[in-house]
């Protein structure tokens, strides 16, 4: 291996490192918050890249209806759970923000997506249609067995995933799809060709972190999410809505989806399956920095990224056995770490 | 199901006659074969996940382990399908061996996280290496034959699949009723008590995944020879998913609710697949909606599964009538006040707080010793480092003149060293009977082998007796077959007193046992535990009762702030100015 393919494998590995960075950052926030393991973080992922193209081509993305049906399933969901609690306040938050968003969100997107959208425009009314989805999702899955195991909510993850991995197909189907690029120009340094949309992924990436750890340090949103991670019971007793903190933190999550979807879609075709992989990635470098810290997986994020290329030039066939065997000895290291006997909580 | 109890054999053999009743299609009986396939994998799935809390998204992987040896060994060897069942047995559990001793040692959440790694990895793995044919697979394997007659029909294949699923059936639920079956309950839901009386947890577990991929590779091999093709699509994560959602739907533990739910599961895919294209307009992979909907649908309404829901709980194992092996301990037992158990200098830190700092007593055989003190004292820690739980930081503890302070829990229950939890650690799903037959897991020998193959009747029959027996000297033997749940808070007490008793203990190490118990109750237990220490049993007692504490005991030690601040009988502690103080607080 010489310097000019290292670098272009560095390359590589940081542009992919830097989307599962969004993904570890998703997954850290929805398990630190709700112990939720996102299995369908993957489904944000390509459902937002899969808008965005059929925005660019002057079609109406079948997002629209999938946010439609979530939002009387949320709907639905949260009057069967509090049926005993209802007030008129909350029909009026549910018909609002369930219904009426929604359906403001499909005109707007029916009366732009024939007017062929650029991608950044594409982009930013594709951020507004996935985002709302996270709450939905929360409302209907998680909420109402949010006390349960980590075992428990990680199946129901995994139900989720199946769910809208069917749904993707139907709205989206089997074809694969990438968008155009958000930039265009590329320059050489060197030996190595440095393009536009990498540096855009980088610098996304890089302004999103920046306010992430912002959001987190000092506004009230992020300490609310901070107490409902640390203690749901104290959190309750000083008035802190949990279900709240469940249904930003699935917001936030569902918003870096979405951005990591728009980001990827020029430098790869994305298939209604393809989210699960990527996804997983993400999961993989959460992992190594134990599900809990930040900038650990960011760190490692970029360490998977990087693997991946390096995996993907020595032996490409075996590539992803090799990124998932990654996992093993830090599972073990963490199990030793946390000790015998802690792990039935 | 107690009272279906009786219908198994009667259900089993109307199965098996289905097929040759003219009354269903080729079609339908082919789909039964499928279920009774996925029904391997789904049992062997109640048994890691619903018994032994290891939840597996892997399973899947190991049926391509069986499909893909007898695929290889039948196709490119040429050798007899019969011949590679049990090879392909053999390397499955090999594999599960190799992946298990790495897996289950996993914690938490991060062991179902290890199964989704290797899972989707032997997906890749599968479909990458060449000698398996890539993601094309391999083709034209041999259907099977009895007497050189081929199986090709549906039917004469349903009947080999639902005959190893019965034999199955039998054997996990021998397993599960057994010694070890009482081990793998009792580690997943207190591993703590478990290990105290003597289970090693790392291998019944890795046993138990081990047992389980064996059923799943088993699978493997029916899955090739009827489908007589192999490819990596039915060994991923999916797939995984799929054979767990089976043994979540029949419920945690429940042996007929795998058939349940793998039934379900593959009609309701199978009709779904015919139905929703139709009402979708397109052809598609619609079930997984569904499936998915029906999981979180399930997970808010019936955790405890649906085969609990229409059969209700699980009915206690029935015993054989009491041998005439001896119930009682047939150990010998030192001389009454002969030393016994020695604390010297024993000394635990946590971070900066000295729990217990530098220890010094002795209990002797046949003396009951109070270990006494306020809240914080460093009582619990004391039993804790004693038995094994804990490490000391320094010091020594000697048993019969054996340095055991770094021994393992299970070390000191073999040594006859008993005891009962501050927090009564039982396991709730298991009978009281059951309870305390688990307290004398060391006084059985049965192996998984020989528990599947129903070989330990005799010693469950032996087990259940000295359990009996322990039950009777509690007061408890009114109580003996009902649910651990239905328990007081005293019943609780002395269920922990009984088990620890059916250890046959040298040394008995009791954490509050009158904590919860009503006057008479406690009359009685002291009673009990007078009539042990005349049989030469040492007692160690943490109590805070001092009036049963000091009534019992023959000699008192009194801690404070992890140091031993007393020592002497229970005249001489009531008057000792130092443990008033400790007490009461300081007088001005």
């Amino acid at each position: 291996m010489d310097t000019t393919i290292f670098l272009f494998l560095l390359q590589d590995g940081i542009i992919n490192g830097s989307v599962y960075a969004l993904v570890a950052l998703a997954l850290v926030l929805v398990f630190t918050v709700t112990r939720v393991i996102l299995i369908p973080q993957g489904e944000f992922i390509t459902f937002a890249t899969l808008t965005v193209v059929a925005l660019e081509n002057g079609r109406l993305p079948g997002t629209v209806w999938l946010l439609l049906a979530l939002g009387v399933l949320a709907a639905a969901s949260e009057i069967v759970q509090y049926r005993s609690e209802i007030t008129t306040t909350r029909v009026l938050r549910i018909i609002a923000l369930d219904l009426v968003l929604p359906a403001c969100l499909v005109a707007i997107a029916a009366v732009l997506a024939p007017l062929k959208l650029g991608p950044a425009m594409a982009g930013v009314l594709t951020l507004f249609l996935i985002t709302p989805m996270g709450p939905m999702i929360y409302r209907i899955a998680f909420d109402p067995i949010a006390k349960s195991s980590i075992l428990v909510l990680l199946i129901a993850a995994f139900g989720v995933h199946f769910s809208l991995l069917g749904l993707g197909l139907l709205f989206f189907g089997p074809e694969g799809a990438g968008t155009s690029a958000l930039s265009t120009s590329s320059f050489e340094v060197g030996a190595l060709v440095v393009t536009g949309q990498s540096l855009v992924v980088v610098a996304v990436t890089a302004v999103v972190l920046a306010v992430f750890a912002v959001f987190f340090g000092w506004s009230l949103f992020g300490k609310v999410l901070r107490a409902s991670a640390s203690n749901r019971v104290g959190a309750r007793l000083s008035g802190i809505p949990v279900s709240f903190g469940g249904q930003l933190s699935f917001a936030i999550a569902a918003g870096l989806g979405a951005i990591s979807g728009i980001l990827i879609g020029p430098l790869m075709t994305v298939y209604y399956d393809s989210g699960f992989l990527i996804g997983l990635k993400g999961f993989v470098a959460a992992i190594l920095a134990g599900l809990i810290s930040y900038p650990l997986s960011v760190a490692a994020a970029l360490g998977v990224g990087f693997s991946e290329a390096l995996f993907s030039f020595w032996a490409s066939s075996f590539k992803e056995v090799l990124v998932f065997s990654l996992i093993i000895p830090v599972l073990m290291w963490r199990s030793f770490r946390s000790g015998p006997g802690t792990g039935h909580n | 199901m107690g009272r279906y109890r009786n219908l198994a054999p009667v259900v089993a053999i109307a199965i098996l006659a289905l097929p040759f009743s003219g009354l269903i299609s080729d079609f339908w009986i082919s789909l039964l074969s499928n279920i009774g396939i996925a029904s391997l994998v789904a049992l062997g799935l109640v048994v890691l996940t619903g018994v032994g809390g290891m939840t597996s998204f892997g399973q899947a992987a190991f049926v391509g382990f069986g499909a893909y040896t007898t695929a290889v060994l039948t196709i490119q060897v040429g050798l007899s399908p019969w011949l590679t069942l049990p090879i392909s047995v053999i390397v499955t559990m090999v594999g599960a061996f190799l992946i298990g001793a790495v897996t289950v040692r996993l914690s938490g959440h991060y062991l179902p996280l290890g199964t989704i790694a290797w899972g989707i990895s032997f997906y890749y793995l599968f479909g990458n290496i060449a000698g398996l044919g890539g993601h094309d697979g391999l083709s034209g394997i041999p259907a099977l034959s009895i007497f050189g007659h081929k199986l090709l029909g549906s039917r004469d294949y349903f009947v080999v699949v639902w005959v190893i699923l019965v034999l199955a059936i039998v054997a996990t639920r021998n397993l599960m009723r057994g010694r070890m079956g009482r081990a793998v309950r009792a580690l997943h839901d207190s591993s703590l008590a478990a290990e105290a009386f003597g289970v090693q947890s790392a291998a019944i577990k890795l046993a138990v995944f081990v047992y389980a991929a064996m059923l799943a590779g088993v699978a493997g091999w029916l899955y090739a020879h009827f489908q007589r093709s192999v490819s990596p699509g039915p060994f991923g994560i999916t797939a995984g998913t799929e054979y767990l959602l089976m043994a979540i739907i029949g419920g945690p533990g429940r042996i007929y609710g795998a058939i349940m739910g793998a039934t379900l599961v593959i009609v309701l895919r199978d009709q779904l697949q015919s139905l929703l294209p139709w009402v979708v307009g397109s052809a598609g992979n619609f079930e997984a909606i569904v499936f998915g909907a029906i999981l979180v649908l399930l997970l808010r309404t019936a955790t405890d599964g649906l085969w609990s829901r229409i059969f209700g709980p699980p009915s206690p194992p029935q015993f054989g009538s009491s041998p005439d092996g001896p119930t009682e301990p047939s150990i010998e037992r030192p001389e009454p006040g002969s030393p016994l158990l020695e604390v010297r200098d024993l000394r635990k830190v946590f971070g900066g707080l000295v729990a217990v700092n530098d220890v010094n007593f002795s209990a002797p055989a046949g003396r009951i010793v109070g270990l006494i003190g306020p809240n914080g004292a460093g009582k619990s820690t004391t039993f804790n480092l004693i038995t094994g739980v804990l490490r000391p930081s320094g010091g020594s503890v000697l048993f019969r003149g054996e340095n055991v302070g770094t021994h393992t829990p299970q070390h000191m229950a073999r040594v006859g060293v008993s005891r009962s939890f501050q927090h009564a650690a039982v396991v709730p799903d298991m009978s009281v009977v059951e309870n305390v037959m688990l307290g004398a897991h060391l006084r059985g020998k049965a192996s998984m082998v020989s528990a599947t193959l129903g070989l330990d009747r005799a010693e469950e029959a032996r087990l259940f007796a000295i359990a009996k027996r322990q039950l009777e000297r509690t007061g408890l033997a009114g109580v003996a077959m009902a649910p651990v749940g239905s328990l007081s808070l005293g019943q609780l007490r002395l269920l922990e007193i009984a088990r620890a008793l059916a250890l046959a203990p040298v040394m008995l190490l009791l954490d509050e046992p009158a904590a919860g118990l009503r006057v008479g109750e406690k009359k009685e237990l002291a009673r009990l535990m007078r009539e042990l220490r005349q049989e030469g049993v040492g007692i160690l007692l943490v109590e805070h009762d001092m009036d049963f504490v000091m009534s019992l005991a023959d000699h008192l030690i009194v801690l404070d702030f992890g140091t031993g601040i007393a020592e002497g009988d229970a005249h001489a502690i009531r008057e000792n100015p130092r443990v008033i103080e400790a007490y009461l607080g300081g007088v001005e």
